[in-house]
Formats: C-alpha cells, sequence, structure tokens
C-alpha cells in the first residue's frame, strides 16, 4: 500500500531538499522528517523516500539499516535510551537502566530496544549523549535529562503515565 | 593559582544570557563580522593588493590557531591547503557531530550561544570565499538542531546572512544538516559521505583531503565548532594578540570537559598549556580533587580513544627551557601542562579535551570493557582489521568481565590491538580503538591477567566439584 504523505510535510520536505546541490544529499534529513511523522520507516514511506531524491529503495534502506536512529518498527510512545558509555557507567547509568526495566517489566539483558506490552514505553543502551559532566544522562523522546537519580527516573515515568 | 580563561564561555552561564540574537547583539555581537565586511584591500610588498579574504586568512596564521575538533591540526594551515584555483565552488562544514566520548564542550556553544558560532562560521566562511556552509550536528542534539535553525532564521532577518550581507555584496547561505547517531560521522571524510547521503563510510586519503577533493568532490573545509568560534576571536584580537594567549605553539585558550569520579564535573576553559592536568583534576578552581577517601589510579586525558596514563607514572617530554632550547624533562603526569604538544610528547593527547578521571574503587577490567564495546558498536565495518578486532576485543573482555576469563587474555588483546593500526585502516578510528587497549592493558596488566587466572581457578574449581559430585 502506497504511503499518504501530508501535503503540509511533503512541502517541509521538498524545502529540506531545496536546501542542497544534489538531490540525495537530504536523505537523512527527509527520513529524519518521515520517521518524526509516521513514528518508523515502513518499505512503503522507504519506497516513497527514494521516488522523491529520485533514488533506488536500496539507497535508502542501507542508510536505515546503517544509522541507529532510523527504525523500521515502531517505539513506544516514550523512547527511553540511557548512555551506557564510561562516563555514564561510573556515575550509574547501568543501575539506572536496570531499574527502567525492573520498573516496566522489561528483560534488562536484552539487545537493541525493547517496548513494554502497551505500547507504552520502549527502553534501550545508546552511546554517549555528550553530557557526560551530568552523568548519568537519558533521553525521553527528543529530550535530554541530567545528573538522573532512580527517584528522578521513577517521577519521569509517573509523568508519562500520566501523560 | 590557576584560573579559568574564558573568552569563548564568556558569555553563556551569566544569569540573563539567552540564545536569541538581541542578547547576543547587546554583548557586541557581530561587531567582528561587520569590522571584517569592511576591511579594504591593502597593498602588498609587492605593490599588489592583499584582498580583505587572504588578510584574514593570515590572521588565522599568524594566530597559530590548532584544531580543537581532535587531531590539533594547524586551522591557518589547513585554509592555505585549500585549492582555490580549481574552479570549484569551496564549502565550508562545521563538525557538530561531537561524539567522542568524554566530549561535551560544543554543546554548550550550540545550545547557549549559537550566534557566536555563527558569526565565526560567516567570518571562516567569508575568508575563504565560501557560499554555501553546512552545520552537521549529531541527530542526538534535537534542541540544539532547532536552536541553530532558530538562529540562523533570526541572522537571515538581520541581514547577518543570506544575500548582500550587511550590504557588502556578499552572500552565504549555512544549513543545519542533522545526523542519525553514528560516531564514525564525526571523522571529517564519513562525516562529508553522510552529507551527500550516503552511509558514513571515510574515505581513503590520499586522494581525497578534504581541502581538494571534499563536498561533491569540490575544495571543503571541515572545522570544529569551538574552532570556527576560536576563529571569532582570533579576528577580534587580531592573530598575533590571540597568539600571545596560551603558550607557543599551542596559543589561545580551550574548552576541557571533565567527568568520571571528580568532585566538579563539567566544561572549563584554560589558557592551552597554562594549567596542568593534575590543576585540572585537584585544583578548587576545576574539578577539586576527588570524593573523600578516594585515591586517583587513572587518567583518560583526550576523550576515550586516547591512551590513558596511570597514577604515578612518569612521562619525558621535550620542552623549551628558559634560554629556549630544548630540554628533557621527566615529569610526573599530573605535572604535564595541559596542551597539545605535552600530551603528544608523553605519548597520549588532548584529543578533543576530554579528560576521564578514574579513582581507585574503578575495575580496569570492567572500565575498557566498557570502552571496546563502544568501538565495536561504531565502527563501519569497511576495514577487516578494525570491523573485526574492534569485535574481538569487545568479545575478549566481556569474558573477561562475565567470567569466562583466561590467564592469557592480556596477551591475547595486546596482540589484537597491536594488528589494528599502522596504515593497515581507512581512518584514524583503527587508532582510537587500539589505543586504550594497548595502553590499558600494559599499564594494568597484572589486573588483566589476575582476572583471568581467577577466571580458570573457578572454572577448575567448578569441574572438580562436579566430579566429585559423580
Ligand atoms: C573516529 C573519529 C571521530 C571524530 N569525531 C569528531 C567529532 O565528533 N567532532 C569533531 O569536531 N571532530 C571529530 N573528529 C576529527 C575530524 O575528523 C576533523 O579532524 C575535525 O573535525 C577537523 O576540525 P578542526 O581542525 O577544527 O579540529 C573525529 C575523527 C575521527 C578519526
Ligand atoms: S578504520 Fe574502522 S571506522 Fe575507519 S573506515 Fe576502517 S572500518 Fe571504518
Ligand atoms: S558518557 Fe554518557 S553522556 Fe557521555
Amino acid at each position: 500500500m502506497p504511503v499518504t504523505v501530508p501535503s503540509a510535510l511533503e512541502a517541509q520536505i521538498e524545502e529540506l531538499i531545496a536546501r542542497y546541490p544534489q538531490k540525495r544529499s537530504a536523505a537523512v534529513m527527509v527520513l529524519h522528517a518521515l520517521q518524526d511523522h509516521f513514528g518508523c520507516l515502513a518499505p512503503e514511506t522507504m519506497e516513497w523516500a527514494a521516488a522523491k531524491l529520485e533514488l533506488q529503495p536500496i539507497n535508502i534502506l542501507e542508510l536505515v539499516t546503517f544509522y541507529p536512529m532510523f527504525r523500521q518498527a515502531p517505539v513506544g510512545r516514550f523512547h527511553l535510551k540511557v548512555c551506557r558509555t564510561l562516563s555514564c557507567a561510573l556515575a550509574g547509568s547501568h543501575e539506572l537502566h536496570r531499574h527502567l526495566c525492573e520498573k516496566l517489566g522489561l528483560d534488562r539483558h536484552a539487545h537493541g530496544p525493547q517496548t513494554t506490552p502497551d505500547g507504552k514505553f520502549t527502553v534501550e543502551f545508546v552511546e554517549c549523549l555528550a553530557g557526560c559532566g551530568t552523568a548519568p544522562v537519558l533521553m525521553c523522546n527528543d529530550a535530554c535529562h541530567e545528573g538522573v537519580t532512580l527517584a528522578q527516573a521513577e517521577a519521569l515515568l509517573a509523568q508519562c503515565e500520566g501523560g | 593559582m590557576p584560573s579559568e580563561y574564558r573568552l569563548i564561555l564568556k558569555h553563556l552561564d551569566q544569569p540573563g544570557y539567552t540564545p536569541d540574537l538581541d542578547c547576543y547583539l547587546r554583548h557586541d555581537g557581530y561587531h567582528v563580522l561587520r569590522q571584517a565586511l569592511a576591511l579594504a584591500p591593502r597593498p602588498g610588498p609587492d605593490g599588489k593588493p592583499i584582498s580583505p579574504q587572504e588578510q584574514l586568512r593570515h590572521e588565522v596564521t599568524l594566530s597559530g590557531l590548532r584544531g580543537r575538533g581532535g587531531a590539533g591540526f594547524s586551522c591557518g594551515l589547513k585554509w592555505s591547503l585549500v585549492d582555490r584555483k580549481s574552479g570549484k565552488p569551496i564549502y565550508l562544514v562545521c563538525n557538530a557531530d561531537e561524539s567522542e566520548p568524554g566530549t561535551f564542550k560544543d554543546r554548550q556553544v550550540i545550545y547557549k550561544d549559537p550566534h557566536q558560532l555563527l558569526e565565526g562560521l560567516i567570518l571562516s566562511s567569508y575568508a575563504n570565499d565560501v557560499h554555501l556552509a553546512y552545520i552537521y550536528i549529531r541527530g542526538e542534539f534535537v534542541e540544539g538542531a532547532r536552536i541553530l535553525e532558530r538562529a540562523l532564521a533570526e541572522a537571515r532577518a538581520q541581514g547577518f546572512l543570506g544575500r548582500n550581507i550587511l550590504g557588502s555584496g556578499y552572500d552565504l547561505e549555512v544549513y543545519v544538516h542533522r545526523g542519525a547517531g553514528a560516531y564514525i560521522c564525526g571523522e571529517e571524510t564519513g562525516l562529508l559521505e553522510s552529507l551527500e547521503g550516503k552511509r558514513p563510510y571515510p574515505r581513503v586519503k590520499p586522494p581525497y583531503f578534504p581541502a581538494v577533493l571534499g563536498l561533491y568532490l569540490c575544495p571543503t573545509i571541515v572545522n570544529n565548532v569551538e574552532t570556527l568560534c576560536a576563529v571569532k576571536h582570533v579576528m577580534a584580537l587580531g592573530g598575533a594578540e590571540y597568539a600571545k594567549l596560551g603558550t607557543p605553539n599551542n596559543t589561545g585558550t580551550r574548552l576541557v570537559s571533565l567527568s568520571g569520579h571528580i568532585q566538579r564535573p563539567g566544561y572549563y576553559e584554560i589558557e592551552v598549556g597554562k594549567v596542568t592536568l593534575g590543576e585540572l583534576i585537584f585544583d578548587p578552581a576545576f574539578g577539586n580533587g576527588l570524593r573523600p577517601s578516594r585515591r586517583l589510579k587513572a587518567i583518560i586525558p583526550g576523550g576515550v580513544s586516547a591512551k590513558i596514563f596511570k597514577a604515578g607514572e612518569k612521562v619525558k617530554v621535550k620542552r623549551p627551557g628558559p634560554d629556549g632550547r630544548e630540554l628533557e624533562q621527566t615529569l610526573d603526569v599530573l605535572e604535564l601542562p595541559y596542551d597539545f604538544t605535552s600530551l603528544t610528547a608523553a605519548g597520549s593527547m588532548s584529543g578533543s579535551g576530554a579528560i576521564i578521571v578514574l579513582d581507585d574503587t574503578t575495575d580496569m577490567v570492567s572500565a575498557l570493557a566498557n570502552i571496546s564495546e563502544f568501538f565495536a558498536h561504531e565502527s563501519c565495518g569497511q576495514c577487516t582489521p578494525c570491523r573485526e578486532g574492534s569485535l574481538w576485543l569487545a568479545k575478549a573482555l566481556r569474558r573477561l568481565t562475565q567470567g569466562a576469563g583466561r590467564a592469557q587474555d592480556a596477551e591475547y588483546l595486546a596482540r589484537i590491538a597491536d594488528s589494528i593500526p599502522g596504515g593497515r585502516t581507512i581512518c584514524a578510528f583503527g587508532e582510537a580503538c587500539s589505543w586504550p587497549v594497548q595502553s590499558t592493558v600494559a599499564k594494568f596488566k597484572d589486573e588483566f591477567v589476575a582476572r583471568g587466572k581467577d577466571h580458570e581457578a573457578r572454572r577448575t574449581a567448578a569441574a572438580q566439584a562436579g566430579e566429585t559430585a559423580k
């Protein structure tokens, strides 16, 4: 089934493409815009992007499979990315990750993003988020939270539950 | 008394300082750009006029400014290597990928003082006849990208960007380009591939030096966020005056990111080489020492790619003595001036200016396992030694943290790490993933051997217990 890209989004994407001397350059920006709108990048969405950029679908798929921020399956409404790298690890980010997994009934040893059955939360480990001075750091959707204690993490979950 | 010297960070933490254009203008913003655009050609020694652009580039050369992204390459020299005769457009790309673990300095400027970056970027573009520039920002800086977009729109509306900037006849467009979570996009040729809409596979150099064959195979300048901010101050002070800050060959100021086991983690700005590694860690003006009753165990002095120092380690460095002649000195690592030259001479590097402090509660095996996991995840996979080697390192270290280690693992790790770098890979990631392993295993070898032996002993004991139970 072909995707329906709303005209406002298509206009935004055309504006992005116009920023570059070569259309292909806009690929990552276009994929961000599409993923923000659709929640993930399904095959039809990738095909749409390829056609828009005058590329082959493989040229888009190879980006989606390389860049960690792109995904082919949806995630929860609240996407929690916990930094696993050294400075955060020294400040307890692995305990933080474990705590979030336990609270949400997820497997803390599982690889990659995990989503709660109700589709509300996704938890995953990511690499350094450039907030090492205020470790441990996590992102909840687009927002970066720094110096996160276990209590603050719980408060964040409660706030998301309420929202 | 060592202290901070805030040039780039001058305003951004002051109460009431906001990232909008009005606030920047109230603090003399875009004044340097105005002056630069008003420069007239000057007669050269041979009677031929020196263009304003050439004059500005000359100031950067005089300043001695070295790139702040990691390699410490001379900014003036980089600009002088740009192919200006090709007839192709020259592009400028700001590297705002900030993804070397331990580093969080560029983010401060992007989020709190974006116009300072833009002014430096516009000045650098003008000086190099650039009419189209991009800011490549890491994908996770979602808010940072929005802040920059807003700042660009404000600057455009006020005539600091776009066509005929401030009536000078100079045109420049700047766009924000977001990455999507891959560390290798920070490597400048990987970054350019990414900006062309491809996988960020670093390019082979030669021939693909950005200054000659960069974006769309046109001459391209790639500079770090902090470097471009420094350019603004070089042009404000004049190159010679800027060069008086810091120390010879290590001029100006530099942002330092301090993290790990330290009382006051955070970002600081110092005159390069005027503060020692020890002062950065222990002085109340900086890290203020370790937590009570903890002792220093190790220091990662320039992002996790840098070779680690062991507390108490003595290093030999050559430094100019009082009469200017080079003297070889033996220093404790803590006495090393924090600059490019001294850290390289001591066998490591100041890299991205990120210092991670490890105290005596740190398990070096776990710390190294954490670092190697990062590199195994981030290798782009083009070169076999890096793709396979980084994975083997991470796997061996995983074994050593999960009870399956072997006594010979220390040797094994060193052997793999030694076989990755040294011209066998396309980019410096090969070095970056080996250095922490080579240095940590060499300097803390007993811990690695003891861990492996302990695991072996446990396995033997368990096997024997199994035998007797039968
Ligand atoms: C693996 C790797 C990762 C890098 N990551 C960054 C980065 O995140 N930010 C950055 O400015 N430079 C990074 N660099 C350095 C760039 O390749 C390049 O040297 C730098 O952007 C040049 O700017 P400068 O001369 O102003 O420092 C990285 C280099 C390598 C090899
Ligand atoms: S050294 Fe590693 S990161 Fe660099 S190009 Fe080769 S495989 Fe990719
Ligand atoms: S190590 Fe977690 S933000 Fe850098």
